[in-house]
Protein backbone atom coordinates (compact mmCIF):
# COMPACT_ATOMS: atom_id res chain seq x y z
CA UNK A 1 0.00 0.00 0.00
CA UNK A 2 1.35 3.39 -0.88
CA UNK A 3 1.98 5.84 1.92
CA UNK A 4 -0.10 8.93 2.57
CA UNK A 5 1.74 12.23 2.53
CA UNK A 6 0.90 15.71 3.63
CA UNK A 7 2.38 18.95 2.37
CA UNK A 8 3.62 21.51 4.88
CA UNK A 9 3.84 25.06 3.59
CA UNK A 10 4.99 28.34 5.05
CA UNK A 11 5.10 31.61 3.12
CA UNK A 12 7.27 34.68 3.11
CA UNK A 13 5.32 37.47 1.48
CA UNK A 14 7.03 40.71 0.50
CA UNK A 15 4.75 43.71 0.14
CA UNK A 16 5.92 47.08 -1.20
CA UNK A 17 4.44 49.80 0.97
CA UNK A 18 2.40 52.61 -0.58
CA UNK A 19 4.60 55.42 0.71
CA UNK A 20 5.41 58.33 -1.58
CA UNK A 21 9.10 58.12 -0.79
CA UNK A 22 11.66 55.42 -0.20
CA UNK A 23 12.37 53.98 3.22
CA UNK A 24 15.60 55.88 3.92
CA UNK A 25 15.64 58.81 1.48
CA UNK A 26 13.31 61.36 -0.13
CA UNK A 27 13.35 59.72 -3.59
CA UNK A 28 10.00 58.90 -5.19
CA UNK A 29 8.74 55.32 -5.13
CA UNK A 30 6.64 55.74 -8.27
CA UNK A 31 6.60 52.65 -10.48
CA UNK A 32 7.90 52.81 -14.03
CA UNK A 33 10.00 55.99 -14.11
CA UNK A 34 13.01 56.36 -16.43
CA UNK A 35 15.70 54.00 -15.11
CA UNK A 36 17.71 55.50 -12.27
CA UNK A 37 15.71 58.75 -12.22
CA UNK A 38 14.53 58.06 -8.64
CA UNK A 39 17.96 57.68 -7.14
CA UNK A 40 20.25 59.60 -4.81
CA UNK A 41 23.48 58.90 -2.88
CA UNK A 42 21.53 57.11 -0.11
CA UNK A 43 19.67 54.54 -2.21
CA UNK A 44 22.71 53.89 -4.39
CA UNK A 45 24.97 53.27 -1.41
CA UNK A 46 27.42 56.13 -1.93
CA UNK A 47 30.10 56.30 0.76
CA UNK A 48 29.27 58.85 3.44
CA UNK A 49 25.54 59.00 2.77
CA UNK A 50 23.27 58.37 5.73
CA UNK A 51 19.79 56.81 5.83
CA UNK A 52 16.92 58.50 7.69
CA UNK A 53 13.86 56.36 8.38
CA UNK A 54 10.51 57.26 6.78
CA UNK A 55 8.01 57.45 9.65
CA UNK A 56 5.15 56.30 7.45
CA UNK A 57 6.87 52.93 6.93
CA UNK A 58 6.76 52.24 10.67
CA UNK A 59 3.10 53.26 10.78
CA UNK A 60 2.07 51.03 7.87
CA UNK A 61 3.99 48.09 9.33
CA UNK A 62 2.29 48.60 12.69
CA UNK A 63 -1.16 48.88 11.08
CA UNK A 64 -0.67 45.66 9.11
CA UNK A 65 0.63 43.90 12.21
CA UNK A 66 -2.33 44.98 14.29
CA UNK A 67 -4.80 43.92 11.61
CA UNK A 68 -3.07 40.52 11.60
CA UNK A 69 -3.36 40.21 15.39
CA UNK A 70 0.38 40.56 15.98
CA UNK A 71 2.19 41.81 19.04
CA UNK A 72 4.27 44.93 18.48
CA UNK A 73 7.90 45.14 19.52
CA UNK A 74 7.84 48.53 21.20
CA UNK A 75 11.60 48.58 21.06
CA UNK A 76 12.80 47.56 17.63
CA UNK A 77 15.78 48.21 15.44
CA UNK A 78 17.35 47.52 12.07
CA UNK A 79 20.11 45.10 11.20
CA UNK A 80 22.49 44.91 8.29
CA UNK A 81 22.39 41.85 6.04
CA UNK A 82 25.55 41.52 3.99
CA UNK A 83 25.66 40.12 0.49
CA UNK A 84 27.01 41.05 -2.91
CA UNK A 85 24.80 41.26 -5.93
CA UNK A 86 24.55 43.79 -8.78
CA UNK A 87 21.01 44.81 -7.73
CA UNK A 88 22.31 45.82 -4.32
CA UNK A 89 24.63 48.84 -4.58
CA UNK A 90 25.38 49.06 -0.84
CA UNK A 91 26.54 45.43 -0.69
CA UNK A 92 24.12 45.05 2.21
CA UNK A 93 20.39 45.25 2.77
CA UNK A 94 18.99 47.08 5.78
CA UNK A 95 16.47 44.69 7.32
CA UNK A 96 15.33 43.49 10.73
CA UNK A 97 16.57 40.21 12.19
CA UNK A 98 16.72 40.38 15.98
CA UNK A 99 13.81 42.66 16.89
CA UNK A 100 11.25 42.75 14.05
CA UNK A 101 8.44 45.28 14.45
CA UNK A 102 5.59 42.70 14.68
CA UNK A 103 5.50 39.09 15.85
CA UNK A 104 3.21 36.30 16.94
CA UNK A 105 -0.01 36.98 15.05
CA UNK A 106 -2.39 35.08 12.85
CA UNK A 107 -5.14 35.45 10.28
CA UNK A 108 -8.17 33.32 9.78
CA UNK A 109 -8.92 31.68 6.47
CA UNK A 110 -11.93 29.77 5.27
CA UNK A 111 -11.25 26.14 4.41
CA UNK A 112 -12.72 24.01 1.64
CA UNK A 113 -15.13 22.24 4.00
CA UNK A 114 -16.63 25.58 5.04
CA UNK A 115 -14.77 25.77 8.35
CA UNK A 116 -12.08 28.22 9.40
CA UNK A 117 -8.44 27.82 10.25
CA UNK A 118 -5.91 30.21 11.71
CA UNK A 119 -2.61 30.63 9.90
CA UNK A 120 0.03 31.86 12.30
CA UNK A 121 2.13 34.91 11.50
CA UNK A 122 5.63 34.36 12.83
CA UNK A 123 6.77 37.93 12.30
CA UNK A 124 6.58 41.01 10.11
CA UNK A 125 9.72 43.00 9.51
CA UNK A 126 10.62 46.17 7.63
CA UNK A 127 13.35 46.26 5.00
CA UNK A 128 14.44 47.91 1.78
CA UNK A 129 13.91 46.54 -1.71
CA UNK A 130 16.77 45.94 -4.15
CA UNK A 131 17.16 47.41 -7.63
CA UNK A 132 15.89 45.74 -10.77
CA UNK A 133 17.95 43.71 -13.22
CA UNK A 134 16.86 43.37 -16.81
CA UNK A 135 18.63 40.64 -18.69
CA UNK A 136 19.45 41.25 -22.30
CA UNK A 137 18.42 38.30 -24.44
CA UNK A 138 20.85 38.95 -27.27
CA UNK A 139 23.94 40.18 -25.56
CA UNK A 140 25.74 38.87 -22.51
CA UNK A 141 24.81 41.84 -20.34
CA UNK A 142 22.28 42.85 -17.71
CA UNK A 143 20.89 46.34 -17.21
CA UNK A 144 20.57 47.72 -13.69
CA UNK A 145 17.89 50.18 -12.61
CA UNK A 146 18.05 51.40 -9.03
CA UNK A 147 14.63 53.10 -8.97
CA UNK A 148 13.35 50.25 -6.81
CA UNK A 149 16.41 50.24 -4.58
CA UNK A 150 15.26 51.47 -1.17
CA UNK A 151 11.53 51.14 -1.79
CA UNK A 152 10.05 50.09 1.58
CA UNK A 153 8.97 46.50 2.03
CA UNK A 154 7.40 44.56 4.79
CA UNK A 155 8.06 40.85 4.84
CA UNK A 156 5.23 38.86 6.36
CA UNK A 157 6.51 35.48 7.51
CA UNK A 158 3.89 32.84 8.24
CA UNK A 159 4.22 29.75 10.39
CA UNK A 160 4.34 26.46 8.44
CA UNK A 161 0.60 26.09 8.97
CA UNK A 162 -0.71 25.54 5.44
CA UNK A 163 -1.34 22.06 4.07
CA UNK A 164 -2.50 22.59 0.47
CA UNK A 165 -2.41 24.97 -2.48
CA UNK A 166 -6.02 25.97 -1.67
CA UNK A 167 -5.06 27.03 1.84
CA UNK A 168 -2.12 29.01 0.48
CA UNK A 169 -4.33 30.86 -1.98
CA UNK A 170 -6.95 31.53 0.71
CA UNK A 171 -4.22 32.90 2.97
CA UNK A 172 -2.74 35.11 0.23
CA UNK A 173 -6.20 36.39 -0.67
CA UNK A 174 -6.94 37.31 2.92
CA UNK A 175 -3.54 38.86 3.44
CA UNK A 176 -3.84 40.93 0.29
CA UNK A 177 -7.30 42.13 1.22
CA UNK A 178 -6.18 43.26 4.67
CA UNK A 179 -3.18 45.13 3.30
CA UNK A 180 -5.24 46.76 0.53
CA UNK A 181 -7.98 47.84 2.92
CA UNK A 182 -5.37 49.44 5.15
CA UNK A 183 -4.08 51.31 2.10
CA UNK A 184 -0.63 49.97 2.98
CA UNK A 185 -0.02 48.61 -0.52
CA UNK A 186 -1.80 48.00 -3.80
CA UNK A 187 -0.42 44.42 -3.74
CA UNK A 188 -0.08 44.08 -7.50
CA UNK A 189 1.72 40.85 -8.24
CA UNK A 190 2.27 41.73 -11.90
CA UNK A 191 4.12 44.94 -10.92
CA UNK A 192 6.00 43.13 -8.21
CA UNK A 193 4.47 45.05 -5.30
CA UNK A 194 3.52 41.72 -3.75
CA UNK A 195 5.83 38.71 -4.06
CA UNK A 196 5.72 35.36 -2.37
CA UNK A 197 8.38 32.81 -1.48
CA UNK A 198 7.03 29.33 -0.82
CA UNK A 199 8.72 27.05 1.73
CA UNK A 200 7.52 23.52 1.24
CA UNK A 201 8.19 20.07 2.63
CA UNK A 202 6.29 16.80 2.68
CA UNK A 203 6.00 14.19 5.39
CA UNK A 204 4.05 11.06 6.01
CA UNK A 205 0.65 11.72 7.52
CA UNK A 206 0.98 11.45 11.27
CA UNK A 207 4.73 12.15 11.33
CA UNK A 208 5.83 14.55 14.06
CA UNK A 209 8.92 15.95 12.40
CA UNK A 210 8.89 18.17 9.34
CA UNK A 211 10.60 16.89 6.21
CA UNK A 212 13.46 18.75 4.51
CA UNK A 213 12.11 21.87 2.88
CA UNK A 214 12.86 23.69 -0.32
CA UNK A 215 12.20 27.34 -1.06
CA UNK A 216 10.72 28.67 -4.27
CA UNK A 217 11.27 32.37 -4.74
CA UNK A 218 9.30 35.23 -6.26
CA UNK A 219 6.51 33.39 -8.01
CA UNK A 220 4.52 35.79 -10.14
CA UNK A 221 0.81 35.03 -9.65
CA UNK A 222 -1.65 33.14 -7.48
CA UNK A 223 -2.23 30.60 -10.23
CA UNK A 224 1.49 30.04 -10.70
CA UNK A 225 1.88 29.57 -6.95
CA UNK A 226 -0.81 26.88 -6.95
CA UNK A 227 0.87 25.09 -9.86
CA UNK A 228 4.33 25.36 -8.28
CA UNK A 229 3.00 23.85 -5.04
CA UNK A 230 1.37 20.89 -6.82
CA UNK A 231 4.53 20.26 -8.81
CA UNK A 232 6.97 20.57 -5.91
CA UNK A 233 4.83 18.31 -3.71
CA UNK A 234 4.87 15.61 -6.40
CA UNK A 235 8.61 16.03 -6.95
CA UNK A 236 9.44 15.61 -3.27
CA UNK A 237 7.14 12.58 -2.86
CA UNK A 238 8.79 10.99 -5.90
CA UNK A 239 12.23 11.51 -4.37
CA UNK A 240 11.18 9.97 -1.06
CA UNK A 241 9.38 7.05 -2.70
CA UNK A 242 12.45 6.21 -4.77
CA UNK A 243 14.62 6.27 -1.67
CA UNK A 244 16.36 9.54 -2.44
CA UNK A 245 16.70 12.57 -0.22
CA UNK A 246 15.15 16.03 -0.59
CA UNK A 247 17.96 18.56 -0.64
CA UNK A 248 17.45 21.84 1.18
CA UNK A 249 17.84 24.38 -1.60
CA UNK A 250 16.33 27.34 -3.36
CA UNK A 251 14.49 26.45 -6.54
CA UNK A 252 13.12 28.58 -9.31
CA UNK A 253 9.68 27.82 -10.73
CA UNK A 254 9.34 28.10 -14.49
CA UNK A 255 5.62 28.57 -14.91
CA UNK A 256 5.59 28.47 -18.72
CA UNK A 257 7.29 25.08 -18.80
CA UNK A 258 5.72 23.78 -15.60
CA UNK A 259 8.84 22.63 -13.74
CA UNK A 260 11.29 23.92 -11.16
CA UNK A 261 15.06 23.76 -11.05
CA UNK A 262 17.67 24.28 -8.37
CA UNK A 263 19.23 27.70 -8.52
CA UNK A 264 22.99 27.88 -8.58
CA UNK A 265 23.80 28.54 -4.95
CA UNK A 266 25.66 31.77 -4.51
CA UNK A 267 29.02 30.94 -3.00
CA UNK A 268 28.29 30.44 0.71
CA UNK A 269 25.70 33.16 0.38
CA UNK A 270 23.60 31.97 3.32
CA UNK A 271 26.17 33.51 5.63
CA UNK A 272 24.77 37.03 5.76
CA UNK A 273 26.84 38.14 8.77
CA UNK A 274 24.02 40.26 10.20
CA UNK A 275 24.94 42.96 12.67
CA UNK A 276 23.04 45.89 14.22
CA UNK A 277 22.71 48.69 11.67
CA UNK A 278 25.01 51.42 12.96
CA UNK A 279 23.57 54.20 10.76
CA UNK A 280 20.07 54.04 12.25
CA UNK A 281 18.97 54.59 15.82
CA UNK A 282 16.42 52.29 17.54
CA UNK A 283 12.68 52.84 17.28
CA UNK A 284 10.71 53.18 20.48
CA UNK A 285 6.96 52.81 20.00
CA UNK A 286 4.93 54.40 22.75
CA UNK A 287 1.51 53.16 23.87
CA UNK A 288 0.07 56.46 22.61
CA UNK A 289 1.53 55.96 19.15
CA UNK A 290 0.08 52.45 19.00
CA UNK A 291 -3.29 53.74 20.15
CA UNK A 292 -3.35 56.44 17.48
CA UNK A 293 -2.56 53.91 14.76
CA UNK A 294 -5.29 51.64 16.04
CA UNK A 295 -7.77 54.54 16.21
CA UNK A 296 -7.04 55.71 12.67
CA UNK A 297 -7.36 52.25 11.19
CA UNK A 298 -9.78 52.42 8.25
CA UNK A 299 -12.97 50.39 8.02
CA UNK A 300 -12.05 46.79 7.22
CA UNK A 301 -14.11 44.40 5.14
CA UNK A 302 -16.54 42.96 7.73
CA UNK A 303 -17.63 46.44 8.87
CA UNK A 304 -17.92 47.68 5.31
CA UNK A 305 -20.06 44.69 4.33
CA UNK A 306 -22.46 45.33 7.21
CA UNK A 307 -22.64 49.04 6.47
CA UNK A 308 -23.43 48.52 2.77
CA UNK A 309 -26.43 46.44 3.78
CA UNK A 310 -27.71 48.85 6.42
CA UNK A 311 -26.80 52.23 4.90
CA UNK A 312 -27.45 51.47 1.22
CA UNK A 313 -30.00 48.65 1.61
CA UNK A 314 -27.92 46.41 -0.64
CA UNK A 315 -28.43 42.63 -0.65
CA UNK A 316 -25.74 40.67 1.18
CA UNK A 317 -24.59 39.22 -2.14
CA UNK A 318 -23.87 42.71 -3.53
CA UNK A 319 -22.09 43.74 -0.35
CA UNK A 320 -19.88 40.67 -0.52
CA UNK A 321 -18.80 41.25 -4.10
CA UNK A 322 -18.32 45.00 -3.76
CA UNK A 323 -16.09 44.56 -0.71
CA UNK A 324 -14.08 41.71 -2.20
CA UNK A 325 -11.52 44.24 -3.39
CA UNK A 326 -10.75 47.58 -1.83
CA UNK A 327 -10.66 49.34 -5.19
CA UNK A 328 -14.14 48.10 -6.07
CA UNK A 329 -15.49 49.33 -2.75
CA UNK A 330 -13.82 52.71 -3.25
CA UNK A 331 -15.33 53.14 -6.73
CA UNK A 332 -18.72 52.08 -5.40
CA UNK A 333 -18.66 54.61 -2.59
CA UNK A 334 -17.39 57.47 -4.71
CA UNK A 335 -19.94 56.85 -7.48
CA UNK A 336 -22.83 56.47 -5.07
CA UNK A 337 -21.79 59.69 -3.39
CA UNK A 338 -22.24 61.51 -6.72
CA UNK A 339 -25.41 59.93 -8.12
CA UNK A 340 -27.13 58.69 -4.97
CA UNK A 341 -28.24 55.40 -6.57
CA UNK A 342 -26.38 52.65 -4.72
CA UNK A 343 -28.17 49.68 -6.28
CA UNK A 344 -27.65 51.00 -9.83
CA UNK A 345 -23.96 51.55 -9.11
CA UNK A 346 -23.72 48.09 -7.60
CA UNK A 347 -25.29 46.56 -10.71
CA UNK A 348 -22.80 48.24 -13.03
CA UNK A 349 -19.88 47.13 -10.90
CA UNK A 350 -21.03 43.56 -10.31
CA UNK A 351 -22.22 43.07 -13.87
CA UNK A 352 -20.40 44.88 -16.65
CA UNK A 353 -17.30 45.87 -14.68
CA UNK A 354 -16.64 42.36 -13.39
CA UNK A 355 -17.33 40.92 -16.84
CA UNK A 356 -14.85 43.28 -18.53
CA UNK A 357 -12.22 42.68 -15.84
CA UNK A 358 -12.52 38.96 -16.40
CA UNK A 359 -12.46 39.27 -20.20
CA UNK A 360 -9.36 41.41 -20.11
CA UNK A 361 -7.71 39.34 -17.38
CA UNK A 362 -7.48 42.37 -15.12
CA UNK A 363 -7.65 42.94 -11.38
CA UNK A 364 -10.13 45.28 -9.67
CA UNK A 365 -7.01 47.25 -8.69
CA UNK A 366 -6.59 48.03 -12.38
CA UNK A 367 -9.90 49.90 -12.64
CA UNK A 368 -9.05 53.28 -14.14
CA UNK A 369 -12.40 54.91 -14.94
CA UNK A 370 -13.55 57.79 -12.78
CA UNK A 371 -16.62 57.48 -10.55
CA UNK A 372 -17.82 60.76 -12.08
CA UNK A 373 -18.23 59.21 -15.51
CA UNK A 374 -20.00 56.11 -14.23
CA UNK A 375 -22.35 58.36 -12.25
CA UNK A 376 -23.10 60.38 -15.39
CA UNK A 377 -23.84 57.22 -17.33
CA UNK A 378 -26.28 56.08 -14.66
CA UNK A 379 -28.01 59.45 -14.73
CA UNK A 380 -28.27 59.38 -18.54
CA UNK A 381 -29.83 55.92 -18.40
CA UNK A 382 -32.18 56.79 -15.57
CA UNK A 383 -33.39 59.91 -17.34
CA UNK A 384 -34.13 57.81 -20.44
CA UNK A 385 -31.68 59.83 -22.50
CA UNK A 386 -30.05 56.60 -23.64
CA UNK A 387 -31.35 53.06 -23.54
CA UNK A 388 -29.75 49.97 -21.99
CA UNK A 389 -28.05 48.74 -25.14
CA UNK A 390 -26.39 52.05 -25.83
CA UNK A 391 -25.44 52.38 -22.16
CA UNK A 392 -23.51 49.11 -22.27
CA UNK A 393 -21.63 50.22 -25.36
CA UNK A 394 -20.77 53.54 -23.79
CA UNK A 395 -19.69 51.82 -20.59
CA UNK A 396 -17.10 49.77 -22.44
CA UNK A 397 -15.52 53.05 -23.55
CA UNK A 398 -15.71 54.50 -20.05
CA UNK A 399 -14.04 51.34 -18.76
CA UNK A 400 -11.31 51.44 -21.38
CA UNK A 401 -10.68 55.16 -21.82
CA UNK A 402 -12.67 56.90 -19.11
CA UNK A 403 -14.60 58.95 -21.66
CA UNK A 404 -17.22 61.52 -20.62
CA UNK A 405 -20.48 59.74 -21.53
CA UNK A 406 -22.49 62.97 -21.80
CA UNK A 407 -20.22 64.48 -24.42
CA UNK A 408 -19.84 61.15 -26.23
CA UNK A 409 -23.59 60.48 -26.48
CA UNK A 410 -24.19 63.98 -27.76
CA UNK A 411 -21.37 63.84 -30.27
CA UNK A 412 -22.37 60.45 -31.69
CA UNK A 413 -26.09 61.19 -31.65
CA UNK A 414 -26.94 58.20 -29.48
CA UNK A 415 -29.74 59.87 -27.60
CA UNK A 416 -32.82 57.74 -27.44
CA UNK A 417 -35.39 58.55 -30.09
CA UNK A 418 -38.33 59.63 -28.05
CA UNK A 419 -39.86 61.79 -30.73
CA UNK A 420 -43.23 60.08 -31.09
CA UNK A 421 -44.01 61.37 -34.54
CA UNK A 422 -40.72 60.20 -36.02
CA UNK A 423 -40.98 56.84 -34.30
CA UNK A 424 -44.59 56.38 -35.37
CA UNK A 425 -43.79 56.77 -39.04
CA UNK A 426 -40.85 54.34 -38.75
CA UNK A 427 -43.09 51.77 -37.09
CA UNK A 428 -45.86 52.23 -39.66
CA UNK A 429 -43.35 51.39 -42.36
CA UNK A 430 -42.15 48.31 -40.49
CA UNK A 431 -45.72 47.03 -40.06
CA UNK A 432 -46.27 47.49 -43.77
CA UNK A 433 -43.04 45.58 -44.58
CA UNK A 434 -43.78 42.63 -42.28
CA UNK A 435 -47.34 41.45 -42.93
CA UNK A 436 -46.54 37.88 -41.78
CA UNK A 437 -45.51 39.00 -38.29
CA UNK A 438 -48.58 41.20 -38.03
CA UNK A 439 -50.77 38.26 -38.93
CA UNK A 440 -48.98 35.99 -36.43
CA UNK A 441 -49.57 38.58 -33.77
CA UNK A 442 -53.27 38.77 -34.53
CA UNK A 443 -53.41 34.96 -34.42
CA UNK A 444 -52.29 35.14 -30.81
CA UNK A 445 -48.54 34.75 -31.23
CA UNK A 446 -47.43 37.32 -28.64
CA UNK A 447 -43.82 36.67 -29.58
CA UNK A 448 -44.24 38.20 -33.00
CA UNK A 449 -44.28 41.63 -31.45
CA UNK A 450 -40.74 41.00 -30.26
CA UNK A 451 -39.62 40.66 -33.85
CA UNK A 452 -41.26 43.95 -34.77
CA UNK A 453 -39.60 45.69 -31.79
CA UNK A 454 -36.30 44.27 -32.99
CA UNK A 455 -36.87 45.62 -36.49
CA UNK A 456 -37.66 49.05 -35.08
CA UNK A 457 -34.51 49.06 -32.99
CA UNK A 458 -32.52 48.08 -36.04
CA UNK A 459 -34.07 50.85 -38.10
CA UNK A 460 -33.26 53.42 -35.41
CA UNK A 461 -29.77 51.97 -34.84
CA UNK A 462 -30.70 50.93 -31.32
CA UNK A 463 -31.60 54.39 -30.21
CA UNK A 464 -35.37 54.05 -29.83
CA UNK A 465 -36.91 54.20 -26.40
CA UNK A 466 -38.11 50.58 -25.99
CA UNK A 467 -41.12 51.48 -23.82
CA UNK A 468 -42.39 53.90 -26.40
CA UNK A 469 -41.84 51.43 -29.25
CA UNK A 470 -43.96 48.84 -27.47
CA UNK A 471 -46.67 51.31 -26.75
CA UNK A 472 -46.91 52.60 -30.34
CA UNK A 473 -46.75 49.09 -31.80
CA UNK A 474 -49.63 47.83 -29.70
CA UNK A 475 -51.62 50.89 -30.59
CA UNK A 476 -51.07 50.52 -34.33
CA UNK A 477 -51.72 46.80 -34.36
CA UNK B 1 47.94 35.02 21.00
CA UNK B 2 45.34 32.60 22.20
CA UNK B 3 43.28 32.55 19.03
CA UNK B 4 44.53 30.95 15.83
CA UNK B 5 42.84 31.61 12.49
CA UNK B 6 43.03 28.63 10.16
CA UNK B 7 43.76 28.82 6.45
CA UNK B 8 40.22 27.60 5.76
CA UNK B 9 38.71 30.41 7.80
CA UNK B 10 40.69 33.12 6.08
CA UNK B 11 39.81 31.61 2.71
CA UNK B 12 36.10 31.56 3.65
CA UNK B 13 36.08 35.11 4.98
CA UNK B 14 37.84 36.17 1.81
CA UNK B 15 35.11 34.60 -0.33
CA UNK B 16 32.36 36.28 1.71
CA UNK B 17 34.06 39.66 1.39
CA UNK B 18 34.85 39.08 -2.31
CA UNK B 19 38.54 39.65 -1.59
CA UNK B 20 41.45 37.96 -3.31
CA UNK B 21 44.39 37.91 -0.95
CA UNK B 22 48.03 37.15 -1.71
CA UNK B 23 49.76 34.62 0.58
CA UNK B 24 51.46 37.49 2.45
CA UNK B 25 48.18 39.35 2.87
CA UNK B 26 46.55 36.17 4.16
CA UNK B 27 49.18 35.76 6.82
CA UNK B 28 48.85 39.39 7.88
CA UNK B 29 45.04 39.12 7.98
CA UNK B 30 45.23 35.94 10.04
CA UNK B 31 47.37 37.74 12.63
CA UNK B 32 45.05 40.79 12.71
CA UNK B 33 41.93 38.69 13.10
CA UNK B 34 43.45 36.57 15.83
CA UNK B 35 44.31 39.66 17.85
CA UNK B 36 40.81 41.03 17.35
CA UNK B 37 39.35 37.81 18.69
CA UNK B 38 41.73 37.97 21.65
CA UNK B 39 40.37 41.42 22.41
CA UNK B 40 36.79 40.13 22.27
CA UNK B 41 37.80 37.32 24.63
CA UNK B 42 39.09 39.97 26.97
CA UNK B 43 35.72 41.79 26.83
CA UNK B 44 33.94 38.51 27.47
CA UNK B 45 35.66 38.27 30.83
CA UNK B 46 33.35 41.04 32.07
CA UNK B 47 30.23 39.97 33.92
CA UNK B 48 27.33 41.46 31.94
CA UNK B 49 24.51 39.72 33.78
CA UNK B 50 21.43 41.91 33.74
CA UNK B 51 22.83 44.35 31.16
CA UNK B 52 20.65 44.81 28.06
CA UNK B 53 22.55 44.42 24.78
CA UNK B 54 23.34 47.84 23.38
CA UNK B 55 21.68 48.62 20.03
CA UNK B 56 23.43 51.87 19.32
CA UNK B 57 26.22 53.94 20.74
CA UNK B 58 24.14 57.11 20.91
CA UNK B 59 21.35 57.42 23.48
CA UNK B 60 18.99 58.64 20.76
CA UNK B 61 15.76 57.05 19.50
CA UNK B 62 13.15 57.75 16.85
CA UNK B 63 14.85 59.84 14.23
CA UNK B 64 12.33 60.05 11.39
CA UNK B 65 11.65 61.71 8.05
CA UNK B 66 8.20 62.74 6.89
CA UNK B 67 7.01 60.99 3.73
CA UNK B 68 7.53 63.86 1.28
CA UNK B 69 9.34 63.59 -2.07
CA UNK B 70 12.20 66.07 -2.09
CA UNK B 71 14.81 64.55 -4.38
CA UNK B 72 15.02 65.64 -8.05
CA UNK B 73 15.86 63.30 -10.94
CA UNK B 74 19.16 61.83 -9.84
CA UNK B 75 19.98 59.75 -12.88
CA UNK B 76 22.85 61.89 -14.21
CA UNK B 77 24.72 61.90 -10.89
CA UNK B 78 24.04 58.23 -10.30
CA UNK B 79 25.10 57.20 -13.80
CA UNK B 80 28.24 59.34 -13.65
CA UNK B 81 29.82 56.31 -11.98
CA UNK B 82 28.71 53.83 -14.61
CA UNK B 83 31.59 52.32 -16.62
CA UNK B 84 28.99 51.69 -19.30
CA UNK B 85 25.38 52.78 -19.62
CA UNK B 86 22.46 52.09 -21.90
CA UNK B 87 18.97 53.57 -21.86
CA UNK B 88 19.73 55.31 -18.59
CA UNK B 89 20.67 51.99 -16.95
CA UNK B 90 23.98 50.55 -15.76
CA UNK B 91 25.36 47.83 -18.02
CA UNK B 92 26.91 44.93 -16.10
CA UNK B 93 28.11 41.46 -17.10
CA UNK B 94 25.09 39.20 -17.40
CA UNK B 95 23.96 37.90 -14.03
CA UNK B 96 22.57 34.41 -13.84
CA UNK B 97 19.02 34.43 -12.55
CA UNK B 98 19.03 33.88 -8.84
Amino acid sequence: MSKQYETVIGLEVHVELATKTKIFCACSTEFGGTPNSHTCPVCTGMPGSLPVLNKKVVEYAMAVGMAMNCKINQYCKFDRKNYFYPDNPQNYQISQLYLPICYDGGIEIETKDGGTKTIGIHEIHMEEDAGKLVHDDWEDVSLVDFNRSGVPLIEIVSEPDMRSAEEVIAYLDKLRMIVQYLGASDCKMQEGSMRADVNLSVREVGAKEFGTRTEMKNIGSFKAIARAIENETARQIDLIESGEKVVQETRRWNDDQGYSYAMRSKEDAQDYRYFPEPDLVPIVISDEWMESIKASQPELRPEKMARYQSEFALPQYDAEILTSAKRLADVFEATTEICGKPKKVSNWLMGETMRLLKDKNMDPEDIRFSPKNLAKLIELTEAGTINGTVAKEVFELIFAEDIDPEAYVKEKGLTTVSDEGELRSTIEQIIKDNPQSVEDYHNGKEKAIGFLVGQTMKATKGKANPGLVNQILKELL
Amino acid sequence: MANVISDETIEYVGILAKLELSPEEKEAAKKDMASMLDYIDKLNELDTTGVEPMSHVFPVNNVFREDVVANPDGSEDTLANAPERRDSAFVVPKTVDS
